[in-house]
């Protein structure tokens, strides 16, 4: 293949890795902006999501795309219903303390792992794409099934947007985010919205891993690279903001799927993880964000 | 001296008299999780320095373990060193990367320095099995027994391996114990009890952190640069995030601030796992719920709470 | 006034964003002074004394410590220079005890003796026989005397109290004013106070501030006097 078809698979596959990244990270965001909480267990909602379809798809009768479909509406929700009881049950407990919540998220991350790994087993297992189409370009043939995860990714963020800028969800989520005391003082719910944001969060995660079994095969130890590229995408675009997560998705899904192409992905990963941890040193607001006054 | 520091130092020497009794008592199976023990004891004490005296949280001080694993495996391995040069190297290796991580990292507080400690120590373990070639990754190196020998104690042998793992646990432990009782011990613990207010007492946090974060560095390096003389073997699943995540555990199970907690729970933690192996594979689950139960039910360990009620005396 | 000065400050200028906090201050205080700083809430007194202790960073200005420039050494280098802040808001270590809360100050001067001065610090402050305690256990008056007592242990050249007589009894207050009597000369006092009994009785002189600016500066019958300053607070 000559150069330019090369860049063009490249970046192909890169905007699909970007698609899922965004939809991973806006969930990790969401939940530092909103909570102040840094989810370690973001990683296994990713998994989570990723084995929970494989049961559905696996016990759903008939063609491929129903039990996807399926799964695409019931892992989400799962997996949001998990990451509620899981804020229920330990982190309102902590008073949302940093360090506390921390530790607990990193036991909820041995636990779901340890519960995946049980249940599940430690094989990777593969999951039907809904359908099978490739898209026949001019240098080479590509699945249509790629282009449908970018648009389903971009429909999704769409949503999630219009949720937060549109709705009353979403200006309560953001009165509680500026001002916690002040919400309560003004009659919201904080520990409601406080539920939701993280079931959204663990949620989307959710709803990233159920587009990219059919690529990537589900398996319990799946969520350590997604959790360490999200972690990423919220430094570099600023912590908390979610614009800066969007475009810091980009960045890093095509720059992943670009460098890994010509490059030994090991050194890779070293470089991008030490250029992220001196972003946060330097430029804690993240490249795109403004020092706040 | 006073009555409090007699009890204080009768206590320590006690169980260190204790603990080289044991090695006559103690059939050699427990006798070797015992001398491990005291080893990670030596990393969770390190780990405390920081987190439970300073109260500096990092969640990468593998980086610093695995720096003293390497830092005395690689020598040792490929160059020929000594041990006991092996062991130097390893020390200085961990108090090294302490410092460079520290005086980046301490820049930042709170949840930004936890996860750039993260990604530092993930960059370690990358660069570890970037360089396979030299280091042998996962599969690690085997340090010859002819290699093991520290002043003429071959330490491969079992008896001599659980001296030499007490020795080293006995001068950590003495040390940490002078530190905490020492002036500069009731910086490390005003900063972590309010950092401004420290600050307007005259003392530079950024510095008082520093030194505390290399001090701690040091002790993992020392434990890592150890347990690779003592059994033999340099991996890097050492460096990765679980061995990480370890001494934290044992800290909040011993007691985050004392000077025992961490052995304490090391060893609690060590046959929690070991007894639960026996019962089921799910060892991954006893990690995760001890964390859970300890942060939500008993957020200052097992010493820490005996403090609370009523042995106030204990460092 | 004849005396030597400690703290010659010039111009310093502090915004927020549009909001000028200290707009532009001259201020002097003589060598072991008691000088009182008052000005109607907002006036930008705590702002000043932040400036002057490093807990705000100058952005114009100079400060001169006994004629050595500070303006740039950061807040912990300028209290081993010699300034001690005690804050408006009781700040002890309330989980340690007592005796290690004044050690913390006595071992920052570099005390040789610290147990012997520890102690003589905590009897200062009448506190002595309370070393054992966790300091959160004190009650709110002597939690102030200890916050006092820390200030008193560092030794400063200058002392600034940041209203130290908040919410205390008028006894208390009475022990409180005999302390601060008593450290002088030896130290300079720099006092935020908004109780005017207090700064009538304690203050050599008087500084008040309106608006980020000083509006007048004088003995205490000169600022009772003072027509600008019975304006600012009487119609402000």
């Amino acid at each position: 293949m000559d150069f330019g078809p090369f860049l063009l698979l490249a970046l192909m596959e890169g905007l699909v890795t970007s698609a899922v990244l965004a939809l991973t990270a806006l969930g990790l965001a969401l939940v530092f902006g909103v909570m102040r909480v840094v989810n370690v267990a973001h990683g296994e909602f990713f998994m989570l999501g990723a084995v929970a379809a494989w049961f559905v798809t696996t016990w759903i009768p008939g063609p491929p795309a129903a039990g996807f479909i399926a799964a695409l509406v019931l892992c989400p929700l799962l997996v949001g219903a998990v990451a509620a009881l899981a804020d229920t049950l330990v982190l309102k407990r902590l008073g949302y303390d940093p360090d506390a919540t921390i530790v607990a998220t990193i036991g909820l991350l041995y636990v779901l792992q340890q519960a995946a790994l049980s249940l599940y087993g430690p094989e990777a297992r593969p999951v039907e794409a809904p359908f099978t189409l490739r898209v026949q370009l001019p240098w080479f043939g590509y699945s249509g099934y790629k282009l449908a995860v970018i648009a389903a990714a971009a429909v999704v963020l769409a949503g999630v947007w219009l949720l937060l800028a549109r709705t009353r969800i979403g200006l309560v989520m953001r009165a509680t985010q500026i001002d916690r005391e002040m919400a309560r003082a003004f009659g919201i719910n904080v520990e409601r919205v406080y539920a939701g944001v993280f079931a959204l969060g663990a949620g989307l995660a959710a709803v990233a891993a159920v587009l990219i079994v059919p690529i990537q095969q589900a398996h319990y130890l799946m969520g350590q690279d997604p959790l360490l590229l999200s972690f990423m995408v919220v430094i570099v675009g600023g912590l908390g903001s979610l614009r800066g997560a969007l475009v810091a998705a980009l960045l890093i899904g095509l720059s992943d799927g670009v460098i890994s192409v010509f490059f030994s992905p090991t050194l890779a990963k070293i470089l991008a993880t030490l250029f992220v941890a001196l972003v946060l040193v330097f430029r804690p607001q993240g490249l795109m964000g403004r020092r706040a006054a | 001296m006073n009555g409090g520091a007699a009890k204080i130092w009768a206590l320590h020497l006690g169980v260190l008299a204790a603990l080289l009794a044991a090695q006559a008592v103690l059939p050699a199976y427990h006798a070797g999780n015992l001398a491990r023990i005291m080893v990670l004891a030596v990393y969770a004490m390190g780990f405390n320095i920081a987190f439970g005296y300073t109260g500096l949280l990092s969640l990468g001080h593998a980086l610093f373990f695995g720096a003293g694993l390497y830092g005395m495996g690689m020598p040792v391995a490929l160059a020929g060193w000594g041990a006991g040069a092996g062991l130097v190297a390893g020390l200085a290796a961990g108090g090294g990367l302490a410092l460079a991580v520290g005086l980046l990292a301490l820049r930042r507080a709170g949840v930004s320095f936890m996860i750039v400690t993260l990604m530092f120590a993930q960059a370690g373990y990358l660069t570890i099995l970037y360089y396979t070639p030299y280091t042998r990754g996962e599969e690690g190196i085997v340090i010859d027994r002819a290699a093991r020998v520290l002043m003429g104690l071959d330490l491969s042998q079992d008896a001599t391996r659980y001296c030499a793992a007490l020795a080293l646990f006995a001068a950590a432990l003495l040390v940490n114990l002078a530190l905490v009782r020492s002036p500069f011990g009731r910086v490390m613990v005003a900063m972590r009890e309010n950092e401004e207010r420290s600050r307007m007492l005259g003392y530079d946090p950024f510095r008082v952190k520093l030194a505390a974060l290399v001090l701690s560095g040091l002790y993992a390096g020392a434990a890592g640069a150890a347990y690779g003389l003592l059994f033999g073997y340099v991996g890097a699943g050492f460096a990765s995030i679980q061995y990480s995540i370890l001494p934290l555990l044992y800290v909040l199970l011993g007691g985050a601030g004392t000077v025992l907690g961490p052995f304490l729970g090391a060893a609690l933690m060590f046959y929690l796992i070991d007894l639960a192996s026996g019962v089921t594979t799910a060892h991954l689950l006893v990690v995760g719920a001890a964390l859970l139960v300890l942060v939500l039910f008993a957020p200052k360990g097992i010493l820490g709470t005996l403090r609370d009620r009523g042995l106030t005396w204990l460092p | 006034m004849a005396a030597l000065t400690l703290l010659e400050a010039r111009s310093l200028t502090c915004h927020f964003g549009g909001l000028r906090a200290v707009d532009g201050v001259d201020f002097d205080l003589a060598q072991g002074e008691i000088h009182a700083l008052i000005g109607p809430n907002g006036a930008g007194k705590t702002t000043l004394v932040g400036l002057l202790c490093g807990r705000v960073p100058v952005q114009s200005g100079s400060i001169r410590l006994a004629g050595r420039d500070i303006t740039r050494l950061p807040a912990h280098a300028r209290v081993r220079a010699g300034i001690a802040y005690t804050f408006q808001i009781t700040a002890i270590y309330p989980r340690l005890t007592v005796l290690d809360n004044i050690a913390l100050a006595v071992q920052s001067r570099g005390a040789k003796n610290l147990a012997a001065g520890s102690l003589a610090a905590l009897d200062r402050v009448g506190l002595a026989g309370r070393a054992a305690m966790l300091a959160g256990d004190l009650s709110y008056g002597h939690q102030r005397l200890l916050e006092l007592g820390m200030g008193l242990a560092l030794r400063p050249r200058l002392l600034i109290l940041d209203e130290p007589t908040q919410g205390l009894a008028n006894a208390e207050i009475e022990a409180f004013k005999a302390l601060v009597r008593g450290a002088v000369p030896d130290m300079t006092v720099l006092l935020i106070e908004h109780n005017m009994d207090v700064v009538m009785d304690l203050a050599d002189r008087i500084t008040v501030l309106n608006f980020g600016r000083v509006l007048a500066t004088g003995t205490p019958a000169e600022i009772r006097a003072n027509a600008a300053v019975q304006a600012a607070y009487l119609g402000g």
